[in-house]
C-alpha cells in the first residue's frame, strides 16, 4: 500500500468526522452570526449619521444658510421646523431632534440632549459670526465687497504624496484578517492536538501503529483538519467579501481580493507550522484534561505576536520591531498579511519570509514528527519534552 | 524456514536498567494456537508489541515465513492489544471499515467483510451505533473483528479472553480455532490457564522476560518425573520397591513418584499384593500446577 494512500485514508476520515462535527457546524454559524451582526449594527448606526435639527421661533430664517454651511462641513443635515418650542425640547430629550435652534437670529441658542457635534457647533458659530460681521458692515457704511480680501484668504495646500484613499478599509481589512487567521490557527492547530490525545487515551492508536508509520497518522490527521479548516475560512472570507460588498460597509477595494485570497495561503502556512507544534504537544500527555497545560504556550504565541506586532504597526506601519517579527516563522502568517494590507510589504520581503516560513515548516515538522513517534505510545503520564526528542 | 510460521528469535529489550526481555525464542506455526502464559510484568506484552512493531526490540528478530516483518508483513497480522482501544465516537462499521483498508484493504472488499463479522457477531443492528454507546461485552466483539476484518494472515491477541462473559469466551474460542484451522497462527496470551489447556496446541511459559517452558500441553504435563496414584491397602507396601518415593499417603489413598529405576508395573504389583487395589493411574499435573511449579522453581534458583 503506498504512503499517499495511507495518508488519503488517515486525511480522510479526519475530514468527514470532522465535517459532520457538532463543533465545526456550530462554530462555522456562530462565526457567521456574529458577521451578520456586525453589519446590521454598522448599517444602523451609518445611517444615525445624519443629523436632525430643528428651528423654532426667528431662528426658522437660518434654514437656508444652516443647510448651505452644513453641507460645506461634509455634513448630512435634515433640518425641519418646530412651532412650539416647549414641543421641540421635549423632541430633543426623546431624541428625535440632535439639536433644537431658537431665540434671535444674532444670539441663537442650541438646545442638545448631552453631547453636541462640533461640527454642527462650529456650523452654527460662523452662521452667526458671520450674520455680525454683516451688521458691521452695515454700521460702518462699508459695502459687501470690503470683505472680499477676508473672504479670499486662505492658505495654499503643497501635497508631496497623493493620499491613500484606501488607507482606513487597508487598516480595517488587515485587522480582520489577522484576527480571523490568529483564530483559526489555533482552533484547528488545537484540534490536531485533541485528536492525537484522543487516540492515546483511548488507545485506538495501537492498533494504528501496527499498521502504519507514526508519521503517516500526524500527516494524515493534520492535513484532514486542515483542509476542514480552509473551508472555514474560505466560507467565513466569502460571506465577508459578500456582506461587505453588499452593505456597503466596507468600501472594498482592489486590495481586499487579493488580501483575502493571500490569507488564505498565509493560513496554509501558518496552520501546518502551528498543527506540527501542537501535534507534538499533544502526543506528550495522556488525558484530554491535561491537554490544555500542554497546549496552552504554544496557542498563547500567535495571540501575543499578533497584538504586539498589530500595536505596533497601526500608529507606524514601517515601524522595526514589526517588520522584524514579521520574519519570524511563528508570527509570519499573521503580520506579515497586515503589512501587505497596509502596502508596507516590498515583493521581496514577502518571498523571504514565505521562504523562511516554509523551512521552518519542515524543521518543526521532522522534530514533532520525532517527539510524537515517541511519546505517542507512552500512557499513563506525561512524557517530558527532552525525553521525547532524545530517544 | 517453513511457510506461514511467526517466529520470535533472541529479542532482548531493557527499559533503563529493567531487562524486559531476555533472548525471548519461540514460534507459533502454521496452523497453531500457541497459548502465552507468565505471571504480570513477565514480558507477553513486551513481546507482542515488538512482534507488532510497536515497540523496537533492543536485539533479536521476529520473522513470518522465513523473513523478517515489516511494515507491509505487519499489515496481514491481526492485533488485539492489551490496552483495548477504538475511537469511541466513530460508528462501529465506520470504524472497522476505516480501520480494514488501513490494512491494504480497497473500501468495497472492507465493507463485505466488516458486514459479514458484524452479522456473524451479532451486531448487525448495531453496526451504526457509536462505539461509545455499545454495551462492553458488545465494544469487545467490535475490537476482535477489528483484529479479524482484514483476513489477517497472522494473529497476535493479547489477553482477548480477559473480562468476557462465557458465552464471548465460548465464542472467542470458536473463532480463534477456526483461524487456526485457516492456517493462521495463532499467538495469543491468557491467565485462564484452564482454558489455554483446552485450547492450545503449545504453551509456552514465560518468566522474567525468558521462555522456560514451551511445547505442547499433554508433552509438557508428561514432563517431570512421572507420579502414579494408588488407592489400595492401608499399609505401607511401598517399602522395599526400588527407586520409589512416596509423595502422600491419605489412609488407603498413596501417591508415589518414580525415580529413574523406578517401574510402575512393579508398583501395581506390589499394591495388589498387599490388598484389593481400587484405583491405579498416572497423575498428570494441569497446567495451573506445572505453571506453579516452573515459576516458582525458577523463582527459587
Amino acid at each position: 500500500m503506498t504512503t499517499s494512500r495511507v495518508i488519503g485514508l488517515v486525511a480522510g476520515r479526519e475530514f468527514t468526522t470532522r465535517l459532520r462535527s457538532k463543533s465545526f457546524v456550530i462554530g462555522t454559524l456562530a462565526i457567521l452570526a456574529v458577521m451578520a451582526v456586525y453589519v446590521v449594527l454598522f448599517t444602523v448606526i451609518g445611517k444615525g449619521a445624519t443629523a436632525k435639527i430643528g428651528l423654532t421661533g426667528q431662528a426658522t430664517a437660518m434654514s437656508q444658510p444652516l443647510a448651505a454651511a452644513a453641507e460645506h462641513l461634509g455634513k448630512t443635515v435634515q433640518i425641519s421646523t418646530v412651532d412650539n418650542e416647549a414641543a421641540g425640547v421635549q423632541q430633543v430629550r426623546d431624541g428625535k431632534l440632535d439639536l433644537l435652534v431658537k431665540g434671535p437670529l444674532g444670539a441663537p441658542t442650541a438646545v442638545f440632549k448631552s453631547t453636541v457635534d462640533p461640527a454642527l457647533q462650529n456650523a452654527l458659530e460662523q452662521l452667526v459670526r458671520a450674520q455680525a460681521l454683516q451688521g458691521v458692515l452695515a454700521q460702518a457704511q462699508l459695502p459687501p465687497s470690503a470683505l472680499n480680501a477676508y473672504q479670499n484668504a486662505k492658505v495654499t495646500l503643497d501635497q508631496l504624496e497623493p493620499p491613500d484613499p484606501d488607507q482606513g478599509p487597508r487598516i480595517a481589512l488587515s485587522l480582520i484578517t489577522g484576527v480571523v487567521l490568529v483564530i483559526s490557527i489555533i482552533t484547528f492547530g488545537t484540534a490536531v492536538a485533541q485528536g492525537v490525545v484522543e487516540e492515546k487515551s483511548s488507545r485506538v492508536v495501537e492498533i494504528l501503529l501496527a499498521t502504519i508509520r507514526p508519521w503517516q497518522l500526524l500527516a494524515g490527521k493534520v492535513l484532514g483538519i486542515g483542509v476542514v479548516g480552509l473551508i472555514q475560512v474560505v466560507i467565513i472570507a466569502g460571506v465577508g467579501l459578500v456582506l461587505a460588498r453588499t452593505s456597503g460597509v466596507v468600501d472594498v477595494p482592489a486590495v481586499a481580493l487579493s488580501t483575502v485570497l493571500g490569507a488564505l495561503g498565509w493560513y496554509v502556512l501558518g496552520f501546518f507550522l502551528y498543527a506540527a507544534l501542537l501535534g507534538a504537544a499533544g502526543s506528550l500527555v495522556s488525558r484530554q484534561e491535561e491537554l490544555q497545560s500542554a497546549v496552552t504556550p504554544v496557542t498563547l504565541l500567535p495571540t501575543v505576536g499578533f497584538v504586539v506586532g498589530l500595536n505596533l504597526l497601526l500608529p507606524n506601519p514601517t515601524n522595526t520591531v514589526s517588520t522584524v517579527l514579521s520574519f519570524i516563522p511563528l508570527w509570519t502568517p499573521t503580520l506579515m498579511p497586515a503589512r501587505i494590507a497596509l502596502g508596507v510589504a516590498p515583493p521581496w520581503q514577502v518571498a523571504l519570509a514565505v521562504a523562511l516560513m516554509i523551512v521552518s515548516i519542515l524543521v518543526v515538522t521532522w522534530l514533532a514528527g520525532r517527539i510524537y513517534r515517541n511519546a505517542v505510545l507512552q500512557t499513563g503520564g506525561r512524557v517530558r519534552l527532552l525525553d521525547a526528542l532524545r530517544s | 524456514m517453513a511457510e506461514g510460521v511467526l517466529e520470535i528469535d533472541r529479542i532482548s529489550k531493557r527499559y533503563g536498567t529493567v531487562r524486559a526481555l531476555h533472548d525471548m525464542t519461540f514460534d507459533v506455526r502454521a496452523g497453531e494456537l500457541f497459548g502465552f502464559v507468565g505471571s504480570n510484568g513477565a514480558g507477553k506484552t513486551t513481546t507482542m508489541r515488538i512482534a507488532l512493531g510497536v515497540l523496537a526490540a533492543d536485539a533479536g528478530e521476529v520473522r513470518w515465513s522465513g523473513r523478517p516483518v515489516d511494515l507491509a508483513t505487519r499489515r496481514r497480522i491481526g492485533y488485539m492489544p492489551e490496552e483495548r482501544g477504538l475511537y469511541p465516537k466513530m460508528k462501529a462499521r465506520e470504524q472497522l471499515v476505516y480501520l480494514a483498508q488501513l490494512h491494504g484493504m480497497s473500501s468495497a472488499d472492507a465493507r463485505r467483510a466488516t458486514d459479514g463479522w458484524l452479522d456473524r457477531l451479532g451486531l448487525g443492528a448495531r453496526r451504526d451505533d457509536e462505539v461509545q454507546k455499545l454495551s462492553l461485552g458488545n465494544q469487545q466483539r467490535v475490537q476482535l473483528i477489528a483484529a479479524l476484518v482484514h483476513e489477517p494472515a497472522v494473529l497476535v491477541l493479547d489477553e482477548p479472553f480477559s473480562g468476557l462473559d462465557p458465552v464471548a469466551v465460548d465464542l472467542m474460542s470458536e473463532v480463534l480455532r477456526e483461524q487456526a484451522a485457516r492456517g493462521v497462527p495463532v499467538l495469543f496470551s491468557s491467565h485462564q490457564l484452564d482454558l489455554v489447556e483446552r485450547l492450545c496446541d503449545r504453551v509456552g511459559i514465560v518468566r522474567s522476560g525468558q521462555m522456560v517452558a514451551a511445547g505442547g500441553v499433554t508433552e509438557l504435563r508428561e514432563s517431570g518425573p512421572v507420579r502414579l496414584v494408588v488407592d489400595g491397602a492401608d499399609t505401607d507396601w511401598t517399602a522395599g520397591l526400588a527407586g520409589v518415593r512416596v509423595v502422600t499417603a491419605d489412609g488407603g489413598r498413596t501417591t508415589v513418584e518414580l525415580g529413574e529405576d523406578g517401574d510402575d508395573q512393579e508398583v501395581l504389583a506390589a499394591a495388589l499384593k498387599a490388598g484389593p487395589v481400587r484405583e491405579f493411574a498416572r497423575l498428570r499435573p494441569s497446567l495451573t500446577e506445572l505453571f506453579r511449579n516452573v515459576v516458582t522453581e525458577q523463582g527459587a534458583s
